[in-house]
């Protein structure tokens, strides 16, 4: 179970990290936690599998690097074979079973839109399947606040110190 | 723009987590052969650029009992889907909110919203949400519930070997 100061905590840092010297004694000021209950915290957190990680969230896209949403449709009695084959690539980055014709939903991962392509290119000469791409062509929001505490998300809202 | 080599370092140094230790940059910088002003300026710029999102905490969706984990996917009028779009991405329990293509005959949906509950009823009672929000320019949806994580491992930037983080 979560403390209180837990949900505090990970609520608060929806809104940003601070880029000081001591950035956790500034979390701990606005939460009335001294630095090291917000050090111990974190690592709790993280130790406990409530947090998979702290740090920089990086978009790799702004740099020129793509992340592709696709899809194929695997066979049931191909299904462990062609997970396999399509795991294999180190390009992709998550791989989702879900209930649908469609059966198999994963990320590409690339650092240039020319890499994505080669890397379905690939998964398709491989398992002999073929594969839709689903590229973003708009982002309407792409962050979850969980209603952890009161019950009720909310959206938005930084007050990241930078 | 594109990388330059101490932007890779500092992805490589910081994609496992930012240390949790009192001078968290200076750690870094330590690491890197480089001042602790130096890590700090470069990582402002990237939350600038947008290279950066934000730092913070990505929580375990499944730990924290939101088991539930539905892609709704949305046939919606073109005219009206970036209007629409925009509102259903604020509402609570929505993320990665996108539009994609279609492909005629085997695909007909062009707005994804992912939906997370402690369970399906909560799953569906958001999608229920949706839909009444999006009326009549929604001709058809469906929620695609995962059933198997296959693969998890996050971005590898190819040429450096390593995992980089990624979408939560």
């Amino acid at each position: 179970m979560l403390l209180p100061e837990e949900i505090r905590l990970i609520d608060y840092l929806h809104g940003g990290f601070p880029l000081s010297e001591r950035p956790y004694a500034e979390v701990g000021a606005a939460l009335g936690l001294d630095e090291a209950a917000v050090i111990a915290s974190l690592h709790s957190l993280l130790e406990r599998g409530y947090l998979t990680r702290f740090g920089p969230l990086f978009q790799i896209e702004r740099a020129g690097g793509q992340f592709v949403l696709a899809a194929l449709r695997a066979p049931e009695d191909r299904f462990e074979e062609v997970t396999a084959l399509v795991n294999a690539l180190p390009e992709v980055a998550h791989n989702y079973r879900r209930e649908h014709a469609l059966n198999m939903w994963f990320v590409i991962g690339a650092e240039s839109p020319r890499a994505a392509a080669e890397a379905i290119a690939c998964i398709e000469a491989d398992t002999g399947l073929k594969v839709y791409a689903f590229p973003k062509e708009k982002e309407f929001f792409v962050e979850l606040r969980l209603p952890l505490g009161s019950g009720s998300a909310t959206a938005g809202g930084t007050h990241g110190s930078v | 723009m594109a990388l330059s080599d101490f932007d890779r370092q500092l992805i490589a140094a910081t994609q496992g987590g930012l240390p949790l230790v009192v001078r968290p940059y200076d750690a870094v910088a330590e690491r890197l052969g480089v001042s602790s002003a130096q890590v700090r300026e470069r990582l402002v710029q990237m939350q600038a650029e947008g290279l950066i999102r934000r730092i913070g905490a990505v929580p375990n969706h499944y730990r924290l009992g939101f088991v539930a984990n539905g892609m709704s996917v949305w046939d919606v009028d073109d005219a009206r889907v970036d209007r629409l779009g925009e509102q259903i991405g604020a509402l609570p329990g929505v993320s990665h909110c996108y539009r994609r293509p279609r492909y005629a005959g085997v695909w007909p949906y062009n707005l994804f919203a992912m939906l997370h509950g402690r369970d399906r009823a909560e799953v569906e009672a958001q999608a229920e949400h949706l839909r009444e929000l999006l009326g009549a320019a929604c001709r058809a949806h469906e929620i695609l519930y995962s059933t198997a994580i296959l693969k998890k491992t996050g971005l590898r930037l190819a040429k450096m070997g390593q995992n980089a983080p990624t979408e939560s």
